[in-house]
C-alpha cells in the first residue's frame, strides 16, 4: 500500500466527486492535504481532515502561484499535486458557444497548466514530486455530445507527456489516470435533469464491459499510487481506469 | 489524383507552408480555393499563382481566434464558389525550446487560441453549412506532437491533443450527417515555420541534421507530401475514413 506520511498534497476540485474521494484517501494515507476548489464548502472539509483549503478558480494563474506559494511557505514544500478540478459541457461542437469552449477550457486545461507549472518549479528546485493529471477515456477515444471536453482532455493527455518528459531526470514524475463512467456530480451536472437510477444502471450496462459504475474511491486509489514513491518508475503514464470501456 | 472539380476547398493559414502546397494541389484538382489567413498580401501572391495556371482561388483575411472571422470566411467561400466541400484547419503557432516552466500565460494562450479554438471556430461554422448541404469533408492540421509527447513544446502538445480529440469527438457527432472528419499528424515538415524555429536553435545548418536523424526515414517531409494525404483524407476515395488520425511522419511514432 502507498504510505504518504510526510508528504504534502495539493488536490484541486476536492469538493465533490474523484477530486474529494483523492483528498480523503492521501490524508488517510498520511499526507497533509492542501485543498483547492471554487466550492466554501471545502473549508469544513479541510478541517475534518487536518489540512487547509483555499476557496478560489484555477483558471485565475495568480490565485494558482498564490496557493502554491502559501503552500511552500507554511509546509516547506508541495511534494504530490492532483489536478482534478474539472467542468463539462454537453453539447455537440455545432452547439457549443464561445463562451462554453473558453469555460471550459480555462478550467480543465489552463487551470491545470498554471498549478502544473506552479508546483513544479519548487519540485525541480527540490529534486522530488509527483504531479496527478485528471484525463478521461474522451481523452483517449471521442466523446460524442462532449466535443469541447474531449478536446480539453486530449490536451491533458499530452501536457501530461510533454511535461514527464521535460522533467525525467529532475525526480519530477507527471502521470495521468483515465477514469471512465464514474459515479460522481458530474455526470448528473449540465443536463435538465439528474440521470435516474434505472437510465444510470442502462449506461453501466450498455457502455462498460463490468456491467457497473465506478466508485470514485476505485480512482483515487490509483491517484494515491501514483503520487507514491510506489509508482517511482512511472511517468508520462496515462492510467486508464474505466473497467474495459477502451479495451475494446 | 482524386478529383475537386466545382468543390469548394477553404483553408486556414493556406499562404504558406502545408496550407499553401494545399492549396496549389486543390487547385490543379479543379476546387475554387478560398485561402483565409491573417496575413492578406502573402494569401494574395498565392492566389495570384494559381490563377496564373487558369485555377479558381480568393483570399479573405482571417483570424481564426475570432469567431466572427470564422463565421466571414464561410460565407464568403459560399458566395464566391457557391459551397463548402472541404474545410482544412491549418493554420497553427509553435513556441519551440521552452518548458511548460518556462511558458507565460500570454504564450499558452495564443498557442491553445490558434491551434485549439480556431479550428473548434472554424469547424463549427462549416459543419453546420456542410451538414445542412448534405455532407462535407473537414481535415484538421494536428502534429505528431498531438500523439506523443515532445522536450520543449508543453503547449503545442497540450494544443494538438485537443485538436485530435476535437477531431475524433466531432467525427462522431456527425457521422450520420455525411460530413467526415479527420485528422493529419505529420513529423518534421520543410516549412518556413520549422525553418524559422531551426534559425533559433542555433542555425539550419547545425540544427536540420538532428530533425532529419530523429525521422525513421532518414529525412524530414515536403510541403507536398503532407498537402497529398489531406487532399486523400478530403476525397470520396476516403468515404469511410473519419475521426482518424492520419500519422505522416516517416515512421516516427511507429516505434
Amino acid at each position: 500500500m502507498s504510505d504518504l506520511a510526510g508528504s504534502v498534497a495539493v488536490i484541486t476540485g476536492a469538493a465533490s466527486g474523484m477530486g474529494n474521494a483523492s483528498a480523503v484517501l492521501l490524508a488517510e494515507r498520511g499526507a497533509q492535504v492542501v485543498l483547492v476548489d471554487m466550492n466554501p464548502n471545502i473549508a469544513p472539509f479541510a478541517t475534518e481532515l487536518e489540512g487547509v483549503a483555499h476557496v478560489g478558480s484555477v483558471a485565475d494563474s495568480a490565485f494558482c502561484d498564490g496557493v502554491i506559494a502559501a503552500t511552500e511557505e507554511s509546509a516547506g514544500a508541495v511534494d504530490i499535486l492532483v489536478n482534478a478540478a474539472g467542468t463539462i459541457v454537453r453539447a455537440d461542437a455545432v452547439d457549443t458557444s464561445d463562451e462554453d469552449w473558453r469555460r471550459i477550457f480555462s478550467v480543465n486545461i489552463d487551470g491545470l497548466f498554471y498549478m502544473s507549472r506552479a508546483a513544479a518549479r519548487g519540485m525541480v528546485a527540490r529534486g522530488r514530486g509527483s504531479i496527478v493529471n485528471f484525463g478521461s477515456i474522451w481523452g483517449d477515444v471521442g466523446g460524442p455530445g462532449h466535443s469541447a471536453y474531449a478536446a480539453t482532455k486530449g490536451a491533458v493527455h499530452q501536457l501530461t507527456k510533454s511535461m514527464a518528459l521535460e522533467h525525467a531526470r529532475h525526480g519530477v514524475r507527471v502521470n495521468a489516470v483515465v477514469p471512465g463512467e464514474i459515479r460522481t456530480p458530474m455526470l448528473s451536472s449540465e443536463r435538465d435533469r439528474p440521470p435516474t437510477e434505472d437510465e444510470l444502471h442502462a449506461l453501466a450496462d450498455r457502455a462498460v464491459p463490468m456491467g457497473r459504475l465506478g466508485d470514485p474511491r476505485e480512482v483515487a486509489e490509483v491517484v494515491a499510487f501514483l503520487a507514491s514513491d510506489a509508482s517511482s518508475y512511472m511517468t508520462g503514464s496515462l492510467v486508464t481506469v474505466d473497467a474495459g470501456y477502451t479495451a475494446r | 489524383m482524386s478529383d475537386f472539380t466545382d468543390k469548394a476547398v477553404l483553408i486556414t493559414g493556406g499562404n504558406s507552408g502545408i496550407g499553401r502546397a494545399a492549396a496549389l494541389q486543390f487547385a490543379a484538382a479543379g476546387a475554387g480555393v478560398l485561402i483565409a489567413a491573417r496575413r492578406l498580401d502573402e494569401s494574395q501572391a498565392v492566389v495570384s499563382e494559381i490563377e496564373a495556371t487558369g485555377g479558381k482561388a480568393h483570399a479573405v483575411a482571417c483570424d481564426v481566434r475570432k469567431s466572427a472571422d470564422c463565421d466571414a470566411a464561410v460565407e464568403a467561400c459560399l458566395e464566391r464558389f457557391g459551397g463548402l466541400d472541404v474545410l482544412f484547419n491549418n493554420a497553427g503557432i509553435i513556441y519551440r525550446d521552452i518548458s511548460a516552466l518556462e511558458t507565460t500565460d500570454e504564450q499558452w494562450a495564443q498557442t491553445m487560441a490558434v491551434n485549439a479554438t480556431g479550428t473548434f471556430l472554424m469547424s463549427r461554422a462549416a459543419v453546420a453549412v456542410m451538414a445542412a448541404r448534405g455532407g462535407g469533408a473537414i481535415v484538421n492540421n494536428a502534429s505528431y506532437f498531438g500523439v506523443v509527447g515532445g522536450r520543449g513544446v508543453a503547449a503545442y502538445s497540450a494544443a494538438k491533443g485537443a485538436v485530435v480529440l476535437l477531431t475524433k469527438a466531432m467525427a462522431l457527432d456527425h457521422a450520420r450527417q455525411g460530413v467526415r472528419i479527420n485528422c493529419v499528424c505529420p513529423g518534421s515538415v520543410d516549412t518556413p515555420m520549422l525553418r524559422g524555429e531551426m534559425e533559433e536553435m542555433g542555425g539550419i545548418a547545425a540544427v536540420r541534421p538532428q530533425f532529419e536523424e530523429k525521422h525513421p526515414i532518414g529525412r524530414i517531409a515536403t510541403p507536398q507530401e503532407i498537402a497529398a494525404a489531406v487532399l486523400y483524407l478530403a476525397s470520396d476515395e476516403a468515404g469511410f475514413i473519419t475521426g482518424a488520425a492520419l500519422p505522416i511522419d516517416g515512421g516516427l511514432t511507429a516505434g
